[in-house]
């Protein structure tokens, strides 16, 4: 069966211009077509009283097992606050050279640092953030280039530091990665 | 070279090893896991991995008691140790046990990839440093010691030989040859290259002073004794030592030196207390120890002890092929140190130098050389300004009108053709000496 490119897993309350957007965006970063689902799973079994927290590592296995079957690479879109056992918190996560990611925008909102909402800004840390998380499920490593979105980043002014796109070595990888991938 | 870095994660729980085998990955490195200790162990036999996390409490044995383990295998492991349960008491302990760092679970992720980086840092400035300092002994062995004779790449072949080895050596040479190059040579050649090479000039020390000297020796053992000393022995722990004019040791001495030879330990002068030191001894002397066993001034169970390997340097005499390269290197060791100009030497000078039989070896050569840089035009080092006295007839089967020849050429070369001045300083007048260049046929070169 024929892979149907990117699908973005859309979990609470985003709005529809900063999904059109979004999906947009990332049909320009990867080259495939990218079409918008929602989960319509229920997550509180994943939430965490003691942390809480949602456990990321078994949102992700919710992703890729009820949503990546049809697609390239799946990403699931959270607006809740994300943990994985070892870390204090993450941004997102993905498969390196799988199918799946997670990301959420709870951490990237700057109301969470005591500072006036801004949405744009917003969106473009999330931008950066489910670009991130797609480059290591189409086999890209983190990036030692300021740059380049893929440079880790475990604050949100890393995250700010940063482009939307891929550095020329990045870029080279990925261009090589998604010729596999079509050829295949 | 392996370039990327290898982590290896010990975790009991699932879901940490895989976090952690993600996160790791995304950033490029190499990473395993194990789910025990006997299981991280098991990996670590057979493979070397840069940087180990591991859990604290583990079922079976425990992450510290493993650490310990791991440690005892490879010391230069980085291990980091994390726990879920934070105590002051475990951290400090594992710390104490060589841990590089500790971390409580769940990390802050910018507390995990500093450490991380810190500990990347960490290795690959070992790396370099193992790097220059083997660079540093190579450039030392191949400058220092000059020569392309027979006879000297002889000795170096010997060197390599038995550098490896753990065995007392004997290197005999005349006065100036260049025994404790070779020592340096044997020494930084050797695995015991990173430990301290001691060297004692026991020709220099009377025989108390040498005790003191080798021994060490404890606070008030003789007058004078303000301080407890530690010897030349115990500083060389791990390294080598080396008894220069070895010759020269009483009968006392070398009793004493055949025992702490026989077992590594010994007691500093005034103290009762047995100190253990590793150490390897190479020795030199300009003397035939041989003969003097047999005349009884040299101990013959300490002389088989010491001479396991002898390595002998012939004179310089008996490798004048040498001269010219060793020549060019005092050249530009003197030069650079003076900070002048490189010079060159004129072709008498340095055939008068082949020519002559250096009694005091290479480091006579290095004397003239110096000298002739210092008293010299700063240009080229002309015969004149070698302190070498006419001394054709010392070795010499020629017969007298050969010497004559020769004595005549070397003065007139002295003094650049300057017949008045070669007239007078080999003490006939101008006309004879021009018929003496006539009989024997000579020229200046510069015709």
């Amino acid at each position: 069966m024929e892979k149907k490119g990117i699908t973005l897993v859309v979990q609470g309350r985003f709005e529809k211009t900063f999904l059109d957007q979004m999906a947009r965006d990332i049909e320009t970063a990867f080259g495939w077509p990218v079409s918008v689902v929602p989960l319509t799973h229920d997550i509180l079994p994943f939430f965490d009283a003691a942390r809480k927290q949602y456990d990321a590592n078994r949102l992700l296995q919710l992703v890729h097992a009820e949503y990546a079957a049809e697609s390239l690479k799946t990403i699931g879109l959270f607006q809740v606050d994300l943990f994985i056992p070892i870390l204090t918190y993450i941004f997102g996560q993905a498969q390196y050279n799988g199918s799946t990611g997670i990301a959420s925008v709870y951490r990237l909102r700057n109301e969470q640092y005591g500072m006036a909402g801004n949405e744009r800004l917003l969106y473009e840390r999330f931008r950066k953030v489910v670009i991130h998380e797609l480059g290591h499920a189409f086999g890209l490593i983190h990036c030692h280039v300021p740059i380049c979105v893929m440079r880790p980043g475990t604050y949100v002014e890393d995250i700010d530091q940063k482009k939307h796109f891929f550095c020329n070595k990045c870029y080279a990888e990925l261009e090589a990665s998604l010729k596999a991938i079509q050829g295949s | 070279m392996k370039t990327t870095i290898s982590i290896l994660i010990v975790d009991d729980e699932e879901s940490v090893r895989d976090s952690l085998y993600n996160w790791f990955i995304e950033d490029g490195y190499e990473v395993d896991c194990a789910a025990n200790a006997k299981e991280a162990l098991a990996k670590i036999e057979s493979e070397k991995f840069d940087i180990i996390l591991a859990d604290i409490k583990m079922p079976g044995m425990d992450g510290l008691e493993m650490h310990r383990r791991i440690k005892a295998f490879d010391s230069s492991a980085i291990i980091i140790v994390m726990t879920a349960f934070a105590s002051v008491e475990t951290a400090v302990q594992a710390l104490k046990d060589g841990a590089f760092d500790y971390i409580t679970k769940p990390f802050d992720p910018d507390d995990l990839t500093h450490l991380i980086r810190n500990a990347a840092r960490q290795i690959s400035l070992r790396n370099e440093n193992e790097t220059l300092k083997n660079k540093l002994v190579t450039l030392e062995n191949i400058e220092d010691i000059v020569g392309n004779s027979d006879g000297m790449i002889r000795v170096l072949k010997e060197v390599e030989n038995v550098a490896p080895a753990h065995s007392s050596v004997i290197i005999t040479g005349e006065s100036g040859t260049g025994k404790e190059l070779i020592a340096r040579a044997i020494h930084s050649n050797s695995p015991r290259k990173f430990f301290p090479l001691v060297t004692v000039h026991c020709g220099a020390l009377s025989e108390d002073l040498l005790e003191s000297e080798l021994f060490g020796h404890e606070k008030g053992a003789f007058t004078g004794a303000m301080f407890n000393r530690k010897g030349r022995f115990e500083m060389a722990d791990g390294g080598t030592v080396f008894l220069d004019e070895i010759a020269t040791i009483s009968m006392k001495m070398q009793i004493e030196l055949l025992r702490v030879l026989e077992s590594k330990m010994f007691t500093r002068v005034g103290g009762n207390k047995e100190i253990k030191s590793d150490f390897r001894i190479i020795c030199a002397t300009n003397k035939d120890l041989k003969r003097m066993v047999a005349d009884g001034s040299f101990r013959e169970d300490l002389y088989y002890r010491l001479n396991v390997v002898n390595i002998n340097i012939p004179p310089l005499r008996d490798r004048k092929e040498d001269i010219p390269m060793l020549v060019t290197y005092f050249i530009k060791k003197y030069c650079t140190s003076m900070s002048r100009d490189l010079i060159t030497i004129d072709q008498a000078a340095l055939r008068r130098l082949e020519e002559y039989h250096f009694p005091g070896n290479v480091r006579e050569l290095e004397n003239m050389i110096e000298r002739a840089i210092v008293v010299g035009n700063g240009k080229e080092i002309r015969l004149k300004d070698l302190p070498i006295e006419t001394d054709v007839v010392t070795d010499s089967n020629d017969s007298l009108n050969e010497l004559e020849k020769k004595y005549i050429q070397k003065t007139l070369e002295k003094y650049d053709w300057n017949i008045s001045r070669s007239a007078k300083a080999l003490q006939i007048d101008r006309v004879t000496l021009y018929n003496k260049i006539k009989k024997h046929q000579l020229s200046s070169p510069r015709k």
